[in-house]
């Protein structure tokens, strides 16, 4: 039996053709979509530094807008470094 | 008035010129008036694959600029009658095309010719875009292969925003599907998208699948159009997807792996050609 699963297995891992085919649908769905409107994110990340610097000072250039395109759903994260207690606060 | 067909990709080095070359070959094969025009200006290559590369004296760019007549640019193909060849420059850059330039060329061909197959440059910039800004119809060359399937939804998308009869808001231009370099083993391995998975994301019509064969290779080494190597597997395939552009009903061949050949087969029956 398990010299079987050996042979089995060797076929699915060379099986990276379906890999391919669930990469490019998730892509191609998100860029087709993209393609009639303008990229959101810098504007998006302009605006949020904007706002959150009118009650915290921070540094615009620890801002960072990643993004992760799903099948099903994208998940927008959003990390803004907040200067530490003995940061210099403005 | 002629059909203008635009052979485009995205992606480069998939099989754009070797499919030019080979469509406009078919075209006139079955006594329709074809010329095919290289857009590649900078990167002159059509010709080579034609075999005409000693033949060329002025080309697409001193026509733009009326430094040559059309008639004196068209190279007249001596293997089979009513196929013409417009090169590319070699030494000019894309800026060299406007598009008043480029639709001149195509009205004064339109009047005598059936066909004008126009053999796009690589990418989404200048060249590419005259080069299908005038199509009717668009054969996007495709491999079985993740980023040249991108880059072809990237271009349908171009063809569905930037072309003339975009722009125009006409009649689309009609979109076809050429599977190149499809490898059935590998296929059957599991290694290599099928067919059914890039029909599904693409979402075009098929127009022909054509399986990776050296006699491509050999068909450029040579210059002949690999439509002309009728033994070939790529060869006849090719010609199954201009009789189906005619629109003839072909079926579809050299999808599945070839019968395992028996002993002497294997000693006697060669490589697949």
């Amino acid at each position: 039996m398990s010299w079987l699963n050996f042979f089995r297995k060797e076929r699915e891992t060379n099986g990276t053709a379906a890999t391919a085919k669930d990469r490019l649908q998730v892509i191609i769905s998100h860029e087709r979509v993209s393609r009639t409107k303008d990229d959101f994110l810098p504007k998006l990340q302009q605006e949020l530094v904007q706002v959150v610097a009118r009650y915290v000072s921070i540094d615009p250039g620890k801002v960072q807008v990643n993004l992760e395109r799903g099948g099903d759903f994208s998940t927008l994260a959003i990390d803004i470094e907040l200067p530490g207690p003995a940061g210099k606060a403005a | 008035m002629a059909q203008v067909i635009v052979v485009t990709s995205g992606k480069g080095g998939v099989g754009k010129t070797t499919s030019s070359a080979a469509i406009a070959t078919g075209l006139a094969q079955r006594g329709k008036k074809t010329v095919v025009i290289d857009f590649d200006v900078g990167l002159r290559n059509l010709d080579l694959i034609m075999g005409v590369e000693r033949r060329v004296v002025f080309d697409i760019v001193n026509v733009v600029q009326g430094e040559a007549k059309l008639s004196q640019a068209l190279i007249k193909d001596k293997r089979v009658p009513g196929l013409s060849i417009l090169p590319a420059s070699q030494t000019r850059d894309k800026d060299a095309l406007t598009k008043e330039g480029v639709q001149a060329i195509i009205e004064e061909l339109s009047q005598e010719f059936d066909y004008i197959v126009c053999d796009s440059p690589a990418g989404i910039e200048k060249g590419a875009l005259m080069s299908l800004y005038f199509a009717d119809q668009a054969i996007v060359v495709t491999n079985p292969e993740v980023s040249s399937v991108r880059d072809s939804d990237r271009i349908l998308g171009v063809l569905q925003s930037k072309s003339k009869r975009a722009e125009e808001k006409k009649e689309p231009v009609k979109q076809h599907l050429l599977l190149t370099r499809y490898d059935a083993a590998r296929v059957e391995r599991g290694e290599m998208l099928k067919l059914e998975d890039v029909l599904e994301i693409l979402a075009i019509p098929l127009l022909g699948v054509i399986p990776e064969s050296e006699s491509v290779l050999k068909a450029s080494n040579a210059g002949n159009p690999v439509i002309m190597d009728t033994e070939s597997q790529a060869g006849q395939a090719y010609s199954d997807a201009v009789s189906r552009f005619l629109g003839e009903e072909r079926p579809h061949r050299f999808l599945d792996v070839e019968k395992k050949k028996g002993l002497l087969g294997r000693l006697f029956g060669g490589r697949a050609a």
